[in-house]
């Protein structure tokens, strides 16, 4: 036990390292631009289609489950408003986030895993290559950028996938439903006029996609012995990623709707 | 009085974990020397040239490089000095997913404000100088392993390092191809008074490159002279060692 939680510190602490490393090298992102486009391309455009089907989806959940119970009390007419910021404010984040851990984060993990293994960070370190400026920062700046464009993106589509439900399932028009979500969405924040349940959902995506980076390329840079450690590095990425976004979330929550 | 060894090791210990691997091993290597070390599997020759090249750190003893004590000499310092040495990884080490050409180019690229043309036509030369010159654009997963092997070799010399440290230079090439390499390592040591630290299991390699040879066994060196020596001694240890590597 004692152990564990040592190595949870270790971990912690590496982590935070790495961070504060990646925050000193901001002034490189410039010279970086090459590699950041290649991230974005690996970390956005390869992972769209699996963000719409699944945010397809859980829209047309929230819309069928929350719709079910509203129309007992015949509310079904804020089935529209219900989606739009059950998606805006913590499906669209969580979920969109939580892809990328599975997809992007064990991906990274493994890439600068194998690197590892194979001598090849190494390498750089021999050559006097900053391996936070040239492997570690194009990474993190390209998920905190894609992170919340793709939950915008899983956002979209999660109010139209709850509009499929409420027209065919709960008998709710459909510009009924689309005018109540918009409706929900617009004015009266202090940010590009956008209520504080699209800025607050935006501004912990990016959070996210810094989380999930990190722990996944900080993993990735500590794996040892082989393939074992290149496998082992991927479960954690993906395990403290999803940890990390699950607590994280709950204390930006709180930070942002606290009464 | 004698001149200061480049690379100077002094008692120098190194365990990992319960596994004694270096047991006051004692080296000095001259500027312009190449010195071979030779020894069975797993007797710590890689991990000598790691700590040449700061990659370790000794748990006890000193590593000393032209004078600086490698476990505490500064960052700067050390990026410095290591952008003046050379290391030739035994897999290669290359970054697959970057080109042959632009994996050679790397070092000159992060750590030199050399124009891009300059870059590409050094880049171009030191691949010849390897015996690849069509590999250019060629990703590493395209490359036999005797090719990545020299791309690795031409990625340590385009710095035109002063010191170059070879972990196995000719392990999985041919005979001629390795013929060729060897030549070019004591051309280097000859011509340009590189200094070299070569781990190698080939006595070909030794007898080509080799200014002294030692054998590493017991995490020391043992039979410290030149290949000559070393290749026709009577000592039974050295003889049980080069008994079915005669080549």
């Amino acid at each position: 036990m004692k152990s564990l939680f040592a190595s949870f510190l270790a971990d912690v602490g590496y982590q935070l390292e790495l961070l504060v490393q990646v925050l000193v090298r901001l002034g490189s992102i410039a010279r970086r631009r090459e590699l950041i486009a290649d991230q974005l391309f690996q970390a956005g455009i390869k992972v769209v289609h699996v963000v719409l089907l699944v945010g397809l989806f859980i829209g047309m959940i929230v819309a069928l489950q929350t719709g079910i119970e509203l129309s007992r009390f015949g509310q079904q007419d804020k089935i529209g408003t219900i989606v739009a910021l059950s998606m805006a404010r913590e499906m669209g984040p969580f979920i969109t986030a939580t892809i990328l851990a599975a997809t992007v984060g064990s991906a990274l993990a493994a890439e600068i895993g194998t690197m590892a293994v194979s001598e090849e960070l190494a390498a750089l370190e021999v050559m006097s290559v900053d391996r936070v400026s040239f492997l570690v920062l194009p990474r993190v700046v390209s998920l905190a950028v894609m992170c919340p464009a793709l939950t915008v993106v899983c956002d979209t589509i999660g109010i139209i996938g709850g509009g499929f439900i409420a027209e065919s399932q709960l008998n709710v028009g459909l510009s009924l439903y689309y005018d109540s979500a918009l409706e929900a969405l617009q004015g009266g924040g202090w940010w590009l006029d956008l209520p504080k349940d699209v800025y607050s959902g935006l501004i912990k995506s990016f959070a996210f996609g810094v989380v999930v980076s990190i722990i996944s390329c900080a993993a990735g840079l500590r794996a040892t012995s082989g393939a074992l450690g290149v496998g082992n590095a991927t479960r954690k990425a993906v395990r403290d990623s999803i940890i990390a976004i699950i607590v994280s979330n709950y204390f930006l929550s709180w930070l942002f709707f606290q009464e | 009085m004698a001149e200061e060894p480049i690379i100077r090791f002094e008692d120098v210990h190194k365990a990992f974990g319960s596994r004694q691997v270096l047991s006051g091993l004692d080296l000095d290597v001259q500027q312009g020397e190449t010195f071979a070390i030779m020894g069975p599997s797993g007797c710590g020759k890689s991990v000598t040239l790691r700590h040449v090249i700061g990659l370790l750190k000794p748990d006890r003893g000193r590593v000393l490089v032209e004078g600086n004590d490698m476990a505490r000499i500064g960052r700067k310092e050390l990026r410095e000095l290591r952008s003046r040495m050379g290391y030739v990884f035994q897999e290669a080490a290359l970054l697959n997913w970057l080109s042959a050409g632009d994996n050679v180019a790397l070092p000159l690229r992060e750590t030199t404000d050399m124009p891009e043309e300059e870059i590409v036509e050094r880049v171009r030369d030191k691949l010849a100088l390897v015996h690849v010159p069509d590999v250019y654009d060629k990703m590493p997963g395209e490359l036999s392993g005797g090719m990545k092997k020299r791309v690795g070799l031409a990625r340590a010399l385009v710095t035109d390092p002063e010191i170059v440290l070879y972990d196995e230079p000719t392990a999985g090439l041919d005979p001629e191809i390795a013929a060729s390499i060897n030549q070019l390592i004591r051309e280097l040591g000859e011509g340009l008074r590189v200094t070299a630290l070569v781990v190698t299991h080939h006595i070909g390699c030794v007898k080509i490159v080799a200014d002294r040879v030692g054998l590493l066994d017991g995490g020391r060196l043992h039979f410290v002279s030149t290949p000559v020596e070393f290749l026709s001694s009577s000592e039974p240890r050295l003889v049980r060692f080069l008994g079915d590597r005669m080549d």
